[in-house]
């Protein structure tokens, strides 16, 4: 009983799912959970139906079949009524960051309170502030979205995800456009809120990166097709061929690879000592 | 795409717009800032072209009637006549069509392409209803009222030129107005109204609400929105044309 309500606690699980348009198949058979609590994260490379597959598990494409399920609750049946309920637990950073260009950071971040809630203005304005100090950013509110930075449009999108205290984070391609140095920043903040605030967040991503710095569980999309899951950890020793192409898709990356496995098997020291791996 | 499947999802989202508001006063609010953009931005045009529509009416109608059997208080008859029964509702309906309807299908298209609308639905926000029902009800309100505006502008601006080029004193134009005056011309002249307005939100709101692609799209939007809407007012005038009068 206890693990039931442990497995049932915002968890995603998504079954044999299939989404064409106009006779091309872009998802096939597609089924996972989504780890309770963790940073899951959809990696491939572009058209392999990453997006798609996000777009299916919030309902913004329907599945030409298959079910998606939010705590044990069919998603895909679920009335019109039921679905805005849900998604209310759910926050979303889109790939452009998707913030409403006529208002500004304060007003973007405050429209989920203003819409969703009955508290008064000061304590919009405190949850609001609340928010943007997570994201460090302080000093934004009266700015609008043309008037700041890829990285800053990127934070207030996250603000906005999270103002309501959502269940779900979804996040599509969070460093899109932005430089490695703020890629990191963006992979560490995601990966925080996901702790403090005890969210089932779903990464789409294919900035490698991210992979090994927030990704709790991985699944590797090809050409439609789950191909692979695991941890960050078993990346490095895994024997997929799809998944070693994407994934070390450089010489430098594949000797990197080669040099941890010889560590791991113990024909290498592990101390990095260049003598040693030169042998 | 054929005529049915745009008629499909024309009825589709026309439906999809009623729907419990998730919060009345932010509906408000869109609502009140669409009257503002559709109506008070709109203002400004709907007065030089209804100024100069009845002027130009006036002395063209006296250009026709230069015979001294017909007395000239028919001229101001026909110009207001002319103005109330097509020139104010069809005609300003048609300039509206292009000013108000490429902003509405380029706003909402812009909103989908950057993935706004897709982030008010993840929200649970009924788009439909939040986005495009506050335009219908707004162009419902304010158009008339434009209309109505554009029919005394232009049978003063008719007024004004008759006496300016002396082609007839402003008495004489007065006592044209009060003749023979049928009080449902101006019921006609709302009934089309109304019919106009809805045209000329929904259909450009259709547009930009499907956009797909990128911004070439947008302007392609707003392009076919602004044909279709004149299109389907022409046909809706001679529609209620056959049918009221």
């Amino acid at each position: 009983m206890h693990w039931q309500l442990y497995y049932y606690n915002y968890m995603i699980e998504i079954k044999n799912i299939h989404k064409g348009f106009n006779g091309n198949i872009v998802i096939e058979d597609v089924s996972a959970v989504m780890e309770t609590g963790k940073c899951n994260l959809i990696i491939g490379a572009s058209g392999s139906g990453k997006t798609v597959l996000m777009k299916c598990m919030v309902g913004l494409f329907e599945p030409d079949s298959g079910d998606v399920l939010y705590n044990g609750a069919s998603f895909t049946q679920m009335q019109e009524e039921g679905r805005k309920e849900l998604r209310q637990q759910i926050g979303m950073l889109f790939q452009g960051s998707a913030l409403f260009d006529s208002m500004t950071v304060e007003q973007n971040v405050m429209f989920p309170l203003d819409m969703f809630t009955k508290l008064n203005i000061k304590q919009k304005l405190e949850k609001v502030n609340q928010v943007l100090a997570r994201v460090n950013l302080e000093e934004a509110n009266h700015k609008f979205p043309s008037e700041i930075s890829g990285g800053m449009k990127k934070r207030v999108g996250i603000a906005r995800a999270i103002v309501l205290n959502p269940k779900f984070l979804f996040c599509d391609e969070p460093n899109s456009g932005l430089d490695p140095k703020t890629s990191l920043v963006i992979d560490k903040l995601i990966k925080e809120i996901t702790i403090e605030f005890g969210m089932t967040t779903i990464v789409n991503t294919h900035d490698m990166n991210s992979v090994m710095e927030i990704g709790d569980k991985i699944i590797f999309m090809h050409q439609g097709k789950k191909e692979w899951e695991g941890t960050n950890k078993d990346i490095i020793f895994s024997k997929n061929e799809e998944l070693n192409n994407f994934i070390f898709a450089s010489d430098f990356l594949r000797d990197a690879k080669d040099m941890r496995m010889l560590e791991a098997n113990g024909k290498i020291s592990n101390d990095r000592d260049m003598d040693t791996m030169m042998k | 795409m054929d005529f049915f499947t745009h008629l499909g999802r024309y009825l589709i989202m026309i439906k999809g717009m009623f729907s419990k508001p998730e919060n009345m006063r932010l509906y408000w609010k869109e609502f009140m800032h669409q009257c503002n953009e559709i109506g008070i931005r709109s203002v400004g045009i709907v007065v030089i072209i209804s100024v100069f529509l009845g002027a130009v009416t006036t002395v063209q109608t006296a250009y026709q009637l230069i015979t001294p059997l017909i007395p000239k208080t028919v001229i101001a008859v026909i110009v207001r006549d002319n103005i109330i029964l097509e020139l104010a509702p069809t005609l300003i309906c048609v300039v509206l069509a292009g000013v108000v309807g490429s902003r509405i299908a380029s706003e909402l298209g812009n909103m989908r392409i950057s993935e706004q609308i897709d982030a008010l639905e993840i929200m649970g926000i009924n788009t439909k209803a939040y986005l495009v029902m506050p335009k219908i009800i707004a162009a419902l309100l304010v158009v008339p009222c434009l209309v109505i505006l554009a029919a005394v502008l232009g049978i003063w601006g008719g007024k004004v030129a008759g006496e300016l080029s002396g082609i007839l004193p402003a008495e004489i134009y007065n006592d044209g107005l009060l003749e023979d005056f049928i009080p449902y011309n101006v019921f006609f002249a709302l009934s089309k109204t109304y019919t106009y307005a809805f045209i000329i939100s929904s259909i450009p709101a259709y547009y930009g609400y499907h956009v797909q692609g990128g911004s070439l799209e947008i302007g392609r939007a707003g392009t076919k929105s602004v044909i279709v809407s004149c299109i389907l007012i022409l046909l809706a005038d001679y529609a209620l044309a056959a049918l009221l009068l």
